[in-house]
């Protein structure tokens, strides 16, 4: 590097800027931090609780329905068998606190990307900023903002619904979008044509008719949340992910294994469910 | 009474209407508006005016404007500059809740791709209009109802449209917009998405339908066939432009320009009406499935002396004549095979009618019509082939005696057999 390379560097040094935007954020933004660190917190317990307040038996059972009613018969067994080899294993109460983190982070995901969604689809000025932050989102590594997730939020379960959100909220904007850019036409004038508000349209042409693709965001970004289930278990969030760690630093492989397999199970039974809701009967 | 005025309608697409405006003040054309402007001019200084209960019909090739100006008439398209009376209403002038108004209560429009919600059953589809003005269930599901029954569609108020052949769809797009009970239909090439027959079909339902509702019907079509045969009047349009006016009478016998009279020739002669469109759907014997019991009941059911033979695939195998039939039965034979006779005439539906002049002469027996794969997609009998080019022998300056026709045809049957 010569001198000018040197100082053009100085100028442009992208990591103390990022260190001193997380320095003024926590300085000034700590109310905010709080509150939304206590918010996602009931939440959450709130999930954790419910989830595992009927037992196992009830709840795989329970699971063993849903996974029947929408996916058919090999998938319901598949569930039983599959939640209950977690039950036996012990992981009952981890996958619990696992799966209250997933729907957590899917939950404000969606409430945030969804209506993202649509306006990147009503207009093509949001499109244009949301669709880069998005690329961001999804390709920066997810240490780089666990650390100042733990900064903002301490360590804990929340800093990981936090990490889990920013990972996967981008499909449920994308989704929601092209979905909804790609209602036909037609279908729109002939919606103007009969006397829709824009409400009208919005409710009751383009949401229903987009919302095979919305449900296929849905899906991914459900998916998407369980691969951030190992990563957020490193700053503490619990449940199956920490199990996952345990067996990794601890070089207990069995005990890795079988929390891994508990994942893919959980993730198979979402995966098959919620890519139901997206079929029309 | 007219219940639609356009005057001196003008759509402009591109980046600077008012610029392209100022130049169509000077006078210039429309191939020098874009050059100079890079605006196009979809709509031409277009002036109209559609009488109550009358149907009209705009026709125009692909880029002539047709499905622009109808987009004009509810606002689907802004027009940038003149008038749109609907009921004397200026629709230009209309506050936002006065438009939707007019379109929930007045405009109602059947689209070329049916434009149906595939989430809502046939019934839902059909209540839509009624659902967004907010009427109340049991009043729109018993309206919807009645309009199903308008066009054909008892009983399949359950089904989605995914399970609908095209033209079912059309009739629901066609209920949608009739259980609104409009003053005015705006029909976008309505039928341009069906195949030939369901298109006729179709069409002449719209007549009947016509005949006991008396509504106004916009009906916007490339086809001169269908607008001759749907209209009361007829606007042709060209590049934007109306460029003639009248009665389908009044388009054939006095063209405009050249333009409308190079199409209108078109018609007079034959060699444009093609065999799809007087084809007749024909009864059929599967040779892989049926023997020559079957093929006689069918043949008495239709009181047609000789019967299609096909395969599985729908293929074309030849024809059976009820003598074969009757004496196979009498054999005791149960396989048609034998008998099958390739003696028979071929034709595509695209052939124009006047090409299969000589073989209606030849033959007594039904041309059969085949796709491109040899399937049998109907028939033409000999009595359409020449009543459609009688027709058409009217309208010559010297015509044919028909009698001489007939006389000579009398003379040849029995050729074949």
């Amino acid at each position: 590097m010569n001198t000018m390379e040197q100082q053009l560097r100085t100028l442009l040094d992208i990591g103390r800027g990022f260190e001193a935007l997380i320095t003024w954020l926590t300085a000034n933004f700590d109310g905010f931090f709080d509150t939304t660190r206590e918010l996602i917190s009931a939440v959450l317990q709130a999930f954790q609780a419910t989830l595992l307040l009927p037992g196992p038996y009830l709840m795989i059972a329970l699971f063993a329905g849903i996974a029947f009613w929408r996916s058919g018969i090999g998938t319901g067994i598949f569930t039983l068998l599959g939640m209950y080899l977690i039950h036996i294993m012990g992981f009952w109460d981890v996958t619990m606190d696992t799966l209250a983190l997933v729907i957590t982070s899917v939950v404000i995901a969606l409430i945030i990307g969804v209506p993202l969604g649509i306006l990147a689809a009503k207009n093509d000025i949001v499109e244009r900023i949301v669709r880069p932050v998005l690329d961001v989102m999804q390709t920066l590594p997810a240490f780089v903002y666990l650390i100042p997730a733990v900064l903002f939020f301490q360590l804990g379960a929340v800093p990981g619904v936090i990490a889990t959100l920013i990972f996967s909220l981008p499909p449920a904007v994308r989704l929601t979008s092209l979905g909804i850019r790609q209602v036909p036409g037609e279908i729109r004038e002939a919606a103007t044509a009969f006397g829709s508000t824009p409400m009208q349209m919005l409710f009751k042409a383009e949401l229903p008719v987009a919302l095979p693709t919305i449900m296929a965001g849905v899906n991914q970004t459900i998916m998407l949340a369980l691969s951030m289930v190992v990563i957020a278990g490193m700053i503490g969030a619990g449940g199956l992910g920490n199990e996952v760690l345990k067996g990794i630093t601890q070089l207990k492989i069995g005990l890795g294994f079988e929390s891994g397999i508990s994942i893919v199970i959980l993730a198979i039974f979402l995966d098959r469910v919620t890519q139901s809701l997206g079929k029309r009967n | 009474m007219s219940i639609i005025e356009v005057k001196n309608l003008y759509k402009v697409f591109g980046p600077s209407p008012s610029r392209a405006f100022a130049l169509i003040d000077e006078g210039k054309s429309k191939e020098e508006i874009l050059r100079k402007t890079g605006n196009t001019l979809g709509i031409n200084n277009a002036s109209f005016t559609v009488e109550k209960q009358e149907t009209f019909v705009i026709m125009g090739l692909s880029g002539s404007g047709k499905s622009t100006v109808i987009r004009c008439l509810n606002r689907l398209i802004e027009p940038s500059r003149g008038e749109v009376l609907i009921d004397g209403q200026d629709i230009m002038k209309m506050n936002k809740r006065e438009l939707l108004q007019t379109r929930r209560n007045k405009l109602s429009m059947v689209f070329q791709q049916f434009a149906l919600l595939p989430h809502r059953t046939v019934l839902s589809n059909v209540e839509y209009g009624l659902e967004l003005s907010g009427m109340e269930k049991g009043e729109r599901e018993q309206r919807a109802m009645k309009a199903l029954e308008q066009v054909g569609l008892k009983g399949y108020e359950q089904q989605y449209p995914s399970e609908l052949s095209g033209g079912m769809q059309q009739r629901v797009g066609l209920a949608r917009a009739l259980a609104n009970d409009p003053e005015v239909l705006l029909m976008d090439e309505a039928f341009s998405a069906l195949d030939p027959l369901i298109r006729t079909q179709m069409q002449d339902e719209l007549i009947e339908l016509q005949a006991s509702m008396q509504k106004t019907i916009i009906f916007i079509t490339h086809d001169l066939d269908e607008a001759l045969k749907l209209g009361d009047r007829i606007a042709i349009m060209k590049d934007g432009e109306v460029i003639q006016i009248g009665t389908p009478e009044q388009i054939l016998t006095n063209p405009a320009n050249d333009y409308v009279r190079a199409f209108v020739q078109n018609v007079d002669q034959t060699k444009i009406i093609t065999v799809s469109s007087i084809m007749l759907k024909a009864p059929t014997v599967g040779l892989h499935k049926e023997g020559p019991k079957a093929a006689i009941r069918k043949m008495e059911q239709a009181r047609i002396p000789a019967i299609m033979a096909v395969d599985a695939a729908r293929k074309l195998k030849g024809i059976v004549t009820i003598d074969d039939a009757v004496r196979l039965v009498r054999e005791k034979k149960d396989d048609l095979t034998p008998v099958v006779s390739d003696q028979v005439f071929t034709t595509t539906p695209d052939t124009p009618i006047a090409n299969l002049l000589t073989t209606a002469l030849e033959t007594s027996l039904p041309v059969a019509v085949l796709d491109e794969e040899g399937r049998l997609m109907g028939v033409v009998d000999r009595a359409s082939i020449l009543a459609e080019l009688s027709k058409s022998m009217e309208d010559e300056e010297t015509p044919v005696p028909l009698s001489e026709q007939l006389d000579e045809e009398a003379t040849t049957p029995g050729k074949e057999a």
